[in-house]
């Protein structure tokens, strides 16, 4: 192929083919044993530790850390998996610079914080590696439990589910387990295919079918669910986006950031893979800057990500932020989209400068327009396929909607919508079903 | 710039940093190098008598303990005495010697526990030009098991009587060098000084195993899956070197005995503390064999800079000058109170002080729940282990209770000075009643 950055329009083949598999590296790299010594000599083992407070799964984090600077990283990922079966995904995607990283004290003395993320990392990745899964099941419950959605929140609930003791059937709508830790996390940060190699680890406890293919409302009902099992669990995430709601928005060119980070985890060669000129990103969040980055990596020219209010408010970290501005990546704050301007095509997005006071955001009347081929959508995802019946809280499950019946993960309310936080309402959601099956107050 | 020329029993050197006898001073190529970074003396390698020289392992020498980072905090060693012959080290002595005549040249020895082997490698030292002898009475592997080195140094009266002997045979002046491998320190440096010795160097190594493989079932260092004990030296002796050197300095039998301390120096700081405890000069081993000569420079620039900041023009003003308050337990003020003080701008609220009192010590310190850390006076025995447990240097420090105060944890007012030998709870003050 002969295109090069500067090539017009939505291409492939930006870059000499070797530029792909150096650009989409781990953007982390693992610690090494030595490494990893030396970071968990940093912790100081703190007394009720802050760090674990703000892990929204409750990891014991100064004791795993511990266990890493004694050599026994094996014993490190027990601690970690005990509380979060999924903690070797959580380890490469937490925002940890916005939870336990933020809070621990070296980071409040020094702005230097423990590495806890890496050093997860370095724990996990150390006992996935023996193939070894450290989990068995408690002896037969007789109990079944359908679990829909087979991302972090459904995962969650149905490993802890199965080492109760119960059978688990995973019914998923799309072809490979794992939700937004397959479909919708940047390529860097998780490479070499982790996302399946988890669960197919997750799975070695045994108990749980997956039936891939199957949506809820389509192929089966709740009804017939709850008929059919002792207790139902609802991780289906939210699978629509937002709209645009400005002019132009129908123009070729212009997609869901989502569809876009999708293709490019599914790829199996990201020389393939379009991607334009002129990239702009309408967003705030991790799905705009991963979008961004990784458009930027395909070889465009310009990428610009235009979000609404101030960089304070955007909720990608500002350790994400950064990462997009020294990628190459340009962040407008403090402007809204008014039209995307074009034939059939995308050619540019017309912007008006926001201001954010104290009756909400106002339009101001100076504007700008950027050059654009290609405009991702990332102003969040919503809820779609709830089951009817269901009263929505904020457009979201409740997590506990009926008798026999709970929600967690993206689609329920509550809490961030983060891997892990999803991680912690499936376990959680886990443990209550676990109670009511066995009769034990909740 | 304050003087670090140093003048120990008339032997002269630029600087009070000599190298021990180790495997750092046994030939002439190592002592030059040493010599060229700055080090202003050097204990040759300890020589043996004529004849075959000793052999050494051919697997490892040396074990060792570290921090996280790898650095080097205990090291241990199985190495015997020089295994050169006798005459290839005298010459390349004389040679050092008469190229390097600013510096202190010392040749240490262990020959067996009789007269004439002690006369007869005394004589043939003699020609070296080298400035003095140390006695090595401190080896505690190997050569001890051949009633050399430790075993010598664990019998006062062997001491003193092999002492006597150098004196008498040599006009050189005598070190004698002291195992720590011993219950009481000062018993040797009393033998060494009864004998004539003009000064004693402490501490020889400490026996020790490192560690164990725990695979192999062997301690550290093994050689074909067996080990041995080896002598301990490196950062993590120093406190008991310094201990020794204290007793010897301050006991009256030795008191005004010069002495070299030796034990784990690895900065400026480490030789300042030896020698405000009495040493007069200090030597060094571990730190050379972690990072190189080089690493004297550091002592000579720290050092001096420290004496200009007290105003100390010589050596000799530092020498010693921690003696005086170096005493026993039943002298201590039992009325002097101090009460830890956390502050509040410093605390980075990691707990640990909380944790460590509230499960170990006295339950003296309260956590709120924002994580804010207060003493409780009425509680707080001043154990200094907040202080000890604090990751923020200066965070917690201990406050003393003015006079008069009354403390809150036993009802008293803080009065003057009065010590167990005079308290109503100790036995042997009522049986004097």
């Amino acid at each position: 192929m002969s295109n090069s950055q500067l090539t017009p329009g939505i291409v492939p083949g930006r870059l000499p083919a070797a530029a792909y598999a150096e650009n989409f590296a781990d953007h982390e790299p693992p610690l090494d044993r030595h490494e990893a010594r030396v970071a968990a000599d940093r912790c100081y083992f703190c007394h009720d530790a802050p760090c674990m407070t703000a892990c929204p799964t409750s990891i014991d984090i100064p004791l795993f850390i511990r266990q890493i600077a004694t050599g026994t990283p094996e014993a490190a990922a027990r601690t970690i998996l005990g509380q979060n079966i999924l903690g070797g995904m959580c380890a490469r995607v937490c925002p940890t610079e916005q939870l336990c990283e933020e809070v621990c004290v070296r980071e409040v003395a020094e702005g230097k914080p423990v590495e806890i993320g890496r050093l997860q990392r370095y724990a996990t990745d150390t006992l996935m590696a023996t193939g070894v899964h450290p989990f068995t099941r408690a002896a037969s419950t007789g109990k079944r439990v359908a679990v829909v959605g087979a991302g972090p929140a459904g995962l969650a609930c149905a490993h802890r589910l199965a080492m109760k003791g119960h059978d688990v059937v995973i019914l998923e709508r799309k072809p490979k387990s794992g939700g937004l830790n397959e479909y919708g996390i940047a390529t860097y940060k998780t490479t070499n295919n982790f996302a399946q190699a988890e669960v197919s680890w997750l799975l070695k406890i045994g108990g749980i079918e997956v039936r891939h293919g199957v949506t809820l409302g389509k192929d089966v009902a709740l009804a017939d669910l709850l008929a059919e099992y002792d207790a139902v669990f609802l991780g289906i995430g939210l699978a629509g986006v937002n709209a645009l709601r400005a002019a132009g928005e129908d123009l070729e060119g212009v997609r869901p950031a989502v569809e876009f980070i999708a293709d490019l985890r599914q790829t199996e060669n990201r020389a393939t893979l379009p991607v334009g000129r002129d990239v702009v990103v309408i967003g705030g969040g991790m799905t705009a800057v991963d979008a961004a980055v990784q458009s930027k990596l395909l070889g465009a020219e310009n990428v610009t990500i235009v979000y609404r209010r101030g960089k304070e408010k955007m909720s990608a970290s500002s350790y994400e932020q950064e990462h997009a501005t020294q990628t190459g990546v340009r962040i407008i704050y403090g402007a809204a989209p008014l039209r995307v301007v074009g034939g059939d095509k995308a050619e540019a997005v017309e912007f008006v400068y926001t201001e954010d006071g104290p009756e909400g955001l106002k339009l101001s009347s100076e504007g700008f327009t950027l050059k654009a081929d290609q405009v991702f959508k990332a102003i969040g995802q919503t809820l779609v396929g709830a089951p009817e019946g269901i009263a929505l809280a904020g457009g979201k499950l409740p997590r506990h909607p009926a008798e026999k019946l709970w929600c967690g993960g993206d689609c329920a309310e509550g809490g961030e919508d983060l891997t892990v936080t999803a991680v912690a309402e499936g376990r959680d959601a886990a443990e209550d079903i676990h109670a009511a099956l066995m009769g034990q107050a909740g | 710039m304050a003087n670090l020329a140093s003048n120990f029993i008339g032997i002269k050197s630029p600087n009070p940093f000599w190298l021990a006898s180790a495997p750092p001073t046994d030939k002439k190529v190592n002592v030059e190098r040493a010599f060229e970074a700055g080090w202003g003396g050097v204990v040759w390698k300890t020589l043996g008598s004529e004849g075959p020289p000793v052999v050494n392992v051919s697997g490892p020498r040396y074990g060792a303990i570290w921090g996280a980072d790898r650095r080097l905090l205990g090291l241990n060693n199985i190495e015997l005495i020089t295994d050169r012959p006798l005459e290839v080290n005298l010459q390349e002595i004389k040679e050092v010697k008469r190229k390097w005549r600013d510096r202190a040249l010392i040749i240490s020895l262990m020959v067996p526990c009789d007269e004439e082997s002690w006369k007869d490698i005394l004589k043939r030292i003699e020609d070296t030009e080298a400035d003095g002898v140390e006695l090595n009475f401190g080896c505690p592997h190997g050569m001890a098991e051949r009633g050399m080195g430790s075993a010598v140094g664990q019998v006062p009266e062997y001491i003193e009587m092999v002492t006597r002997w150098v004196k008498q045979y040599s006009r050189m002046p005598c070190i004698v060098k002291l195992t720590p491998n011993i219950t009481d320190i000062r018993k040797p440096a009393e033998a060494a000084k009864r004998g004539g010795a003009d000064a004693v160097s402490l501490i020889n190594t400490i026996n020790s195993i490192t560690s164990v493989d725990l695979d192999d079932f062997a301690p550290e260092p093994t050689i074909d899956g067996k080990g041995t004990h080896g002598g301990y030296c490196g950062p993590a002796v120093k406190p008991i070197a310094l201990n020794m050197v204290a007793e010897i300095a301050r006991s009256p039998a030795t008191a005004g005995l010069p002495i070299s301390g030796i034990g784990g120096v690895t900065t400026w700081r480490d030789a300042a503390e030896f020698m405000a405890l009495g040493a007069g000069n200090v030597q060094v081993c571990t730190a050379a064999m972690t990072y190189g000569f080089k690493v004297v420079q550091e002592m000579i620039s720290g050092l001096s800079d420290y004496m200009d900041r007290k105003g100390f023009a010589d050596t000799s003003e530092l020498v010693g000058r921690a003696v005086p308050n170096v005493t026993d337990w039943q002298y201590l003020n039992l009325n002097y109170v101090t009460k830890a003080h956390i502050s509040q701008d410093d605390c980075i609220k990691c707990g640990r002080c909380y944790i460590a009192c509230e499960d170990t010590s006295h339950q003296a310190i309260e956590m709120t729940a924002d994580r804010t850390f207060k003493v409780k006076d009425e509680e707080c025995v001043a154990c200094n282990l907040c202080v000890n447990v604090c990751p923020v240097e200066n965070c917690i420090t201990m406050v003393e209770m003015p006079k008069g105060e009354v403390d809150p944890r036993t009802g008293r007012a803080v009065s003057d000075y009065a010590n167990w030998t005079q308290h109503p709870n100790n036995p042997s003050v009522r049986a004097a009643e």
